[in-house]
């Protein structure tokens, strides 16, 4: 199978072994497991799984779903895609334990336009499961536990990665984000009880399930357990996709990827933060908490302002413009970046952006908007020697 | 459009919406095969989905409006997307870009005159340890060069000849 190396997702585990198990459990025993796990979102938000199961599992319906999040849009995010082309056996059976748990007949997986040659596989092994009885009627030969799984394209827009917007294209509407409440695990697709998960998480809980919790609680710190998948690109001589104990350091990750002169990492993509050499003795977990696993590692040559400029062109390109913060602020923010790369940004204009990007955090109606400004103002903070005052390159 | 095309189309359509059901949620994936099919959806085609869905054309309009990989104009039968986020751009987007301008002789956001190219750029490909990435259509190209850019252009134009042969043979 896979050459990776890993602890817990990039492993080999026997097929089916975690959803075998998962059907002699009963239900609530499942959600137990995940909640004891201690097991958080992998997509960005780092919410609680069992909870978020459980909230979903006694939400009265007779319909619900489960929804895999593969929309990965994040910049310097891949690696879902390599889950899903080398684990796609695994996910299905995640998404099927999902299924089984909250008491829902349909899974849907929601890919990225982007990954549209990833879609045959996808298809062709769901095809392969339904064929040896571990989707359809009566999953793995369990009387009344029907499940079958879809897949879905998204077609190129960032926002619907967010979990509410992701529904609105599901159902065939511009995928601008809901207000929240109600949340989906109430009011979800087609306004039933719904989940939606990230690849990630959806394999680990099969880990899990597969390996009881014991097993996994061993690793990681605290209340952060388990392991976590980084895509790790920029200046460094291995980038690529790694799984790192949730402990590991900036220091000890860049060691491993051969970035260890770097200047500064972002961390968390476009909507993350920056951090600078001095802080990475610093745990990822620690700088990093809700996090969907990009670093991007900037070598000692790299501007900042061009790191802040590519990100907020990012944002004014993929708001979705349904509030006035995000929609206004991004292209202020941007302008602001290209006055400090002229020279022509005063002190005083510069902190009334960084009070505009504070209204922007608390003030837009969803994630895009409230993280937008981060990797902004990480950079004013951290680099403030080297935006002032610029001779404008000709 | 000629009258037997647009019947194709709208037999198409027809088609698709038995398919995927012809409530709201069969909306993304009829518009996504009608724009891989005929690389936009055009008014004719907006009106005959808003039909079979029963739903005004102004409503599929603007779910087409806000998806960047469908079309209400026509695009080229090669659409080549270039990314343009921070790894890319650190990994030698620039020098890609400029090539691919030169070999296709139309700038960022245009589609060239024989209708065989448009050229944009994407966010974030999913491809960041490899690039410069670009997407062909829905094939991925990785760590591109300027050199390669060259190669690309000219295996496309080798299989749209073979692609438009079969087409008239079919006419
Ligand atoms: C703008 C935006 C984009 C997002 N993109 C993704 C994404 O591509 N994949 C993902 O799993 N979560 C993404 N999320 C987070 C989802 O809203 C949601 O929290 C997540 O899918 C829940 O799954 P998890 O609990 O398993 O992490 C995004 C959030 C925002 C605000
Ligand atoms: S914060 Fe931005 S992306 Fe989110 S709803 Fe508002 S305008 Fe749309
Ligand atoms: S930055 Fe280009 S593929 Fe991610």
């Amino acid at each position: 199978m896979s050459e990776r190396k890993g602890y817990i997702l990039f492993i080999d585990v026997e097929p089916n072994t975690g959803l075998k198990k998962a059907l002699t459990k009963k239900r609530t025993e499942v959600i137990a497991d995940i909640r004891n796990s201690g097991l958080k979102g992998r997509g960005g938000a780092g919410f609680p799984t069992g909870v978020k199961w459980n909230l979903a599992a006694s939400a009265s319906s007779d319909t619900k779903y489960v929804v895999c999040n593969a929309d990965e849009g994040e910049p310097g995010t891949f690696k879902d895609r390599v889950i899903l082309s080398e684990y796609t056996d695994d996910l299905l059976e995640g998404i099927t334990i999902a299924g089984y748990a909250i008491g829902a007949e349909t899974g849907i997986i929601y890919l990225r336009g982007e990954y549209e040659y990833l879609k045959k596989q996808i298809v062709d092994t769901i095809d392969k499961r339904r064929s040896e009885g571990w989707l359809g009627k009566n999953v793995g030969g369990k009387e009344v536990f029907n499940f079958d799984i879809e897949i879905r394209m998204g077609s190129g827009a960032y926002v619907c990665g967010e979990e509410t917007a992701l529904i609105e294209s599901l159902e065939g509407q511009r995928g601008e984000p809901r207000n929240r409440p109600p949340f989906p695990v109430n009011t979800g697709f087609m306004g039933c009880p719904t989940i939606v998960n990230n690849v990630e998480t959806l394999v680990t809980a099969s880990r899990i399930i597969a390996k009881g919790v014991d097993w996994f609680t061993k690793y990681g710190i605290d209340k952060s357990t388990g392991t976590k998948v980084y895509s790790i690109s920029g200046d460094c001589e291995k980038p690529g996709v790694y799984e790192f104990n949730i402990g590991i350091t900036i220091a000890e990750l860049l060691k491993e990827v051969g970035g260890g002169n770097a200047k500064a990492v972002v961390m968390g993509g476009a909507s993350g933060r920056v951090v600078p050499a001095k802080d990475f003795a610093k745990t990822v977990a620690y700088v990093d908490a809700p996090t969907g696993g990009s670093v991007i590692v900037l070598g000692q040559e790299r501007d900042m302002l061009d790191v802040a400029e590519n990100f907020l062109e990012f944002f004014v390109e993929e708001s979705c413009g349904q509030c006035t913060p995000c929609r206004e602020g991004n292209p202020l923010l941007l302008d602001g970046v290209k006055r400090l790369k002229n020279g022509t940004c005063s002190m005083e204009y510069l902190q009334e952006l960084m009070s505009l990007a504070e209204t922007m955090q608390l003030a837009s109606k969803c994630g895009l908007g409230q993280s937008s400004p981060n990797a902004f103002l990480s950079i004013i903070e951290h680099f403030e020697t080297e935006i002032f005052g610029r001779v404008p390159v000709m | 459009m000629l009258m037997t095309e647009r019947q194709t189309q709208a037999d198409t359509i027809e088609a698709l919406a038995k398919k995927f059901g012809k409530d709201r949620t069969g909306l993304m994936p009829i518009l996504q095969e009608i724009q891989a099919k005929y690389k936009h959806i055009s008014d004719f085609a907006m009106q005959e989905i808003a039909r079979e869905l029963d739903i005004h054309p102004v409503e599929v309009y603007s779910v087409i409006s806000f998806y960047a990989f469908l079309r209400s104009k026509q695009t080229g039968k090669f659409v080549i997307r270039l990314c343009r986020t921070l790894s890319c751009e650190m990994a030698g987007k620039k020098r890609v870009a400029r090539q691919l301008e030169n070999e296709l002789g139309v700038a960022f956001g245009e589609t060239t005159s024989d209708g065989r190219f448009t050229l944009e750029y994407a966010n974030c490909l999913g491809l960041c340890d490899q690039g410069p990435a670009m997407l062909v259509n829905d094939v991925a190209f990785t760590e591109v060069t300027p050199e390669k850019v060259h190669e690309i252009i000219q295996e496309c134009k080798r299989t749209f000849s073979v692609y438009a042969q079969e087409v008239q043979k079919h006419v």
